[in-house]
């Protein structure tokens, strides 16, 4: 390994091209630590906002009126505001009511809830916002002679549910889902405006330090376009690995 | 690969909520919020009207920002569209990889890529062309957009039967016209409700522009929280109010899309 960091160090005294989260072993740590963080951020938020949008799709069917509408307010609050105010708006307005807590390690008073922790919950409730109106959609495109003739062999209605509507449903939405997933890991770098040192911000702090603004850009474009690819695929392969003969759009291929 | 249409499916869009509620829900946590402000000071609410012209000013500035980001992106992702659709082979892969390049790229990346590495100014035949942040920005937002739109403009036309192109064919028309006199004419209606929930997008994004120093609306929100003493409980109340900003803003234009979805929807 030290053979390639010497040969970009001097690829940089040769070029003027500094990639210093290859050669120096700082700066690379942090690199790494914040490629990590932001997998994690996806991750995470990923499966919240998957179980907010099966929630709120199974909530948006509920007899009452008052819970379908606190539904729909849900929805329309967090599509028609920005996520950066949503973060803040979380991190700033509601962590500070809060009460602040003896934290174990350090033995001082810290917040109750993390920058990592309010970025983990706005962005799973604003990707959740979405998935509602997909996984909803979703279910409404399930052919209503597949639920009559799952009812018709004697299926009870949850059974028709987790048997025959969700699995059905899940693949009519499959498509938007991953559309909106993807928006979704590249939304997590707004976590970056409330300190927590993902990806982005630790190629801030490289460029800060080692003033190679132009090298870190290309390679934080570079990584993302390399995570969102990684999803895209493994997104395609679901689809293809979940698809019934005969049915949907694809199911004759 | 996973398609822009794919995401703004007319189903996909079908919000049947009710504005009051949300508003009076906004409000809710802003008046909660104006109770635990301490009686020494000014109320929440004398603060906020106080304030408010600076934060509509920067409110507009956003707005601004979004609507010229727009402009640049359609004007510059129409073309981008013909050419991911053209039959020269090598050009439409270029546009695909354009496209998809420019879709994939996370925006706030886009964005410090413009602000960071754009001139401050340019120098066209000893003409000084001033570049502000803000117009770096606007660049900035505009990449995406039209990454955006040149998809949106790809699946529209993907969208028409292929019986309205034989169709042409067979009377006489070549590629070209077909394309200009028969295609395009009936995509705008398909791109309309599409192109719209980008604006909604492109707006929302316009505020992370206080991220790299523009002096937009959460900019100046985070300035009226110094100005009033930087205190912590203000914050909730000034945030919900930027959000109501942005919400009064994009659900009539959510609902008009939701109308004109439903209204130019393809019947099957």
């Amino acid at each position: 390994m030290q053979v390639i960091y010497d040969w970009f160090l001097a690829f940089y005294e040769r070029t003027g091209i500094n990639l210093s989260f290859i050669y120096d072993n700082f700066d690379r740590a942090r690199i790494i630590k914040g490629f990590w963080l932001t997998i994690e951020l996806s991750v995470i938020t990923i499966a919240l906002s998957i179980v907010v949008g099966v929630i709120g799709a199974w909530l948006k069917g509920a007899r009452s009126g008052w819970v379908r509408h606190s539904v729909d307010a849900f929805i329309s609050i967090f599509r028609n505001t920005p996520p950066l105010v949503q973060i803040y708006f979380f991190y700033f307005g509601l962590g500070f009511m809060l009460p602040r807590v003896m934290d174990p390690i350090s033995g001082t008073m810290a917040p109750m809830v993390t920058n990592f922790q309010w970025a983990v919950l706005s962005l799973s409730l604003f990707a959740g916002a979405f998935n509602i109106e997909i996984f909803r959609s979703g279910m409404e495109a399930v052919p209503r002679a597949m639920v009559e003739a799952a009812d018709s062999l004697g299926y009870t209605r949850s059974q028709i549910y987790w048997h025959v509507v969700l699995p059905l449903a899940f693949r009519n939405c499959l498509p938007a889902l991953g559309n909106n997933l993807v928006n979704l890991v590249k939304t997590t770098n707004l976590a970056y405006a409330i300190a927590v040192p993902e990806m982005m911000y630790a190629a801030k702090q490289i460029w800060s330090d080692s003033s190679n603004v132009r090298e870190m850009m290309i390679f934080l474009l570079f990584a993302y376009v390399f995570l969102v690819a990684i999803l895209v695929y493994g997104l395609n392969w679901l689809e293809r690995a979940l698809r019934i003969p005969g049915y949907g759009q694809m199911g004759g291929r | 690969m996973l398609r822009f249409s794919d995401a703004f499916a007319p189903s996909a869009v079908r919000v049947t909520s009710r504005a009051a509620l949300a508003v009076s829900a906004l409000v809710f946590v802003g008046s909660s919020a104006m109770a635990a402000a301490g009686s020494a000071h000014d109320s929440v609410l004398t603060i906020l009207i106080r304030w408010a012209p600076l934060l509509l000013s920067g409110f507009l500035f956003n707005l601004l920002i979004s609507v010229l980001s727009m402009a640049v992106g359609t004007l510059a992702g129409i073309p981008l569209g013909m050419m991911q659709l053209s039959s020269l082979r090598p050009l439409a892969r270029l546009g695909y990889y354009l496209t998809q390049f420019f879709r994939n790229a996370p925006w706030l990346v886009l964005l410090f890529i413009c602000v960071m590495l754009l001139p401050f100014e340019f120098r066209v035949a000893g003409l000084r062309i001033p570049f502000p942040d803000w117009v770096k920005a606007v660049v900035g937002f505009s990449l995406p957009a039209m990454a955006n739109v040149s998809e949106i403009l790809r699946g529209a036309v993907l969208s028409v039967p292929t019986g309205q192109w034989e169709s042409a064919e067979s009377l006489g028309f070549n590629r070209r016209q077909t394309m200009f006199q028969i295609i395009l004419p009936q995509c705008i209606k398909r791109m309309l409700p599409p192109w719209m929930n980008l604006y909604s997008l492109i707006t929302m994004s316009t505020v992370t522009a206080s991220v790299v120093g523009v002096s937009e609306m959460l900019t100046m929100t985070a300035q009226v929280h110094a100005a009033e003493g930087s205190r912590p409980e203000l914050l909730a109340p000034l945030y919900s109010f930027a959000m109501l900003c942005f919400f009064v803003y994009a659900y009539p234009i959510g609902k008009w899309t939701e109308y004109l979805e439903r209204k130019y929807q393809v019947k099957d």
